[in-house]
């Protein structure tokens, strides 16, 4: 707890992140490059064909897509028990990224699934889920914009997100619950080729390193928006 | 069949590509456009008080 305050002040966070963003957006980028690289180096898979590719994208957007929802729900935890106000910012700056993987994740999918499954769409549980996941973004992002009082708003705010976190087990437990046209899980069971395999993670650590970067300067943002505004009421 | 064609697939996988390249670009400028326009307007009102 005692290194949660003590980084999670502003003035500590903007000293930290300033030191770390040249660092994980260059890993950003490489990583990204090189997971292109190793992408589209692959052979073509015995059943998908070079389809395989989309994979590469598809995966990390979504992966980054729970995972963002999951630090939004933690973060709403520390606000509504601590009433930290870094962790209103920081879940707040977090949201619109998350809704943006979702919705790559989403197109992704759905630009793979047309050939391999003969359609764009199909509402079988873990599309629909992760749809769903889509819509509590938005709503999250709405439910701020609609509150004026900033308290308000954030509690508003942090006890919506912990409700839609019900929605993540059901996403990704929802390949084994029920019966999913989405196929099974295949990273941690080992079912993926070391070939495909590769690429995979080298994407989703480019993919998280994006995000992390994209964050930190958001909260970084709204840190200095928000002296912004203490210094216009001072003075007015 | 060369690269682009991906072995048939390219209607799918270029398209997939491409709409995240766009989307992540998007972010990406956005994000930091609206950080020098913070750090812009925080300057402006500092620079206005003594």
């Amino acid at each position: 707890m005692n290194i949660l305050y003590r980084y999670a002040n502003p003035r500590e966070f903007m000293r930290l992140s300033g030191a770390l963003l040249p660092f994980t957006a260059a890993a950003a980028v490489l990583a990204i490059l090189a997971g292109l690289v190793m992408g589209f180096s692959v052979p073509p898979d015995y059943q998908q064909g070079m389809t395989v590719t989309i994979m590469f994208i598809h995966v990390p957007a979504a992966i980054v897509a729970e995972g963002t929802y999951a630090l939004i729900a933690v973060l709403s935890l520390f606000s509504l028990v601590w009433r930290h106000p870094l962790s209103d910012v920081a879940a707040r700056a977090a949201a619109p990224l998350g809704a943006l993987f979702t919705a790559l994740g989403l197109v992704t999918g759905s630009l793979w699934g047309r050939p391999m499954w003969g359609t764009y769409w199909v509402w079988d549980a873990r599309l629909t889920s992760f749809l769903l996941l889509l819509f509590l973004y938005l709503g999250y992002m709405a439910l701020w914009n609609a509150i004026e009082d900033e308290i308000r708003a954030a509690r508003a705010c942090a006890i919506l997100a912990l409700i839609g976190a019900v929605n993540l087990p059901i996403i990704v437990y929802s390949v084994e619950w029920w019966n999913t046209l989405h196929q099974g899980e295949s990273i941690i069971s080992g079912k993926l080729a070391p070939v495909f395999l590769w690429p995979l993670l080298v994407m989703m650590a480019g993919y998280g390193l994006l995000f992390l970067t994209l964050w930190m300067i958001r909260i970084r943002t709204e840190i200095l928006n928000r002296r912004s505004r203490t210094l216009m009421l001072g003075g007015a | 069949m060369s690269f682009w064609q991906m072995g048939g697939y390219a209607d799918y996988i270029w398209p997939a590509y491409g709409v995240s390249a766009l989307g992540l670009l998007v972010a990406i400028v956005w994000t930091l456009k609206a950080y020098a326009d913070a750090k812009a307007r925080l300057k402006a009102l500092e620079e206005k008080k003594p």
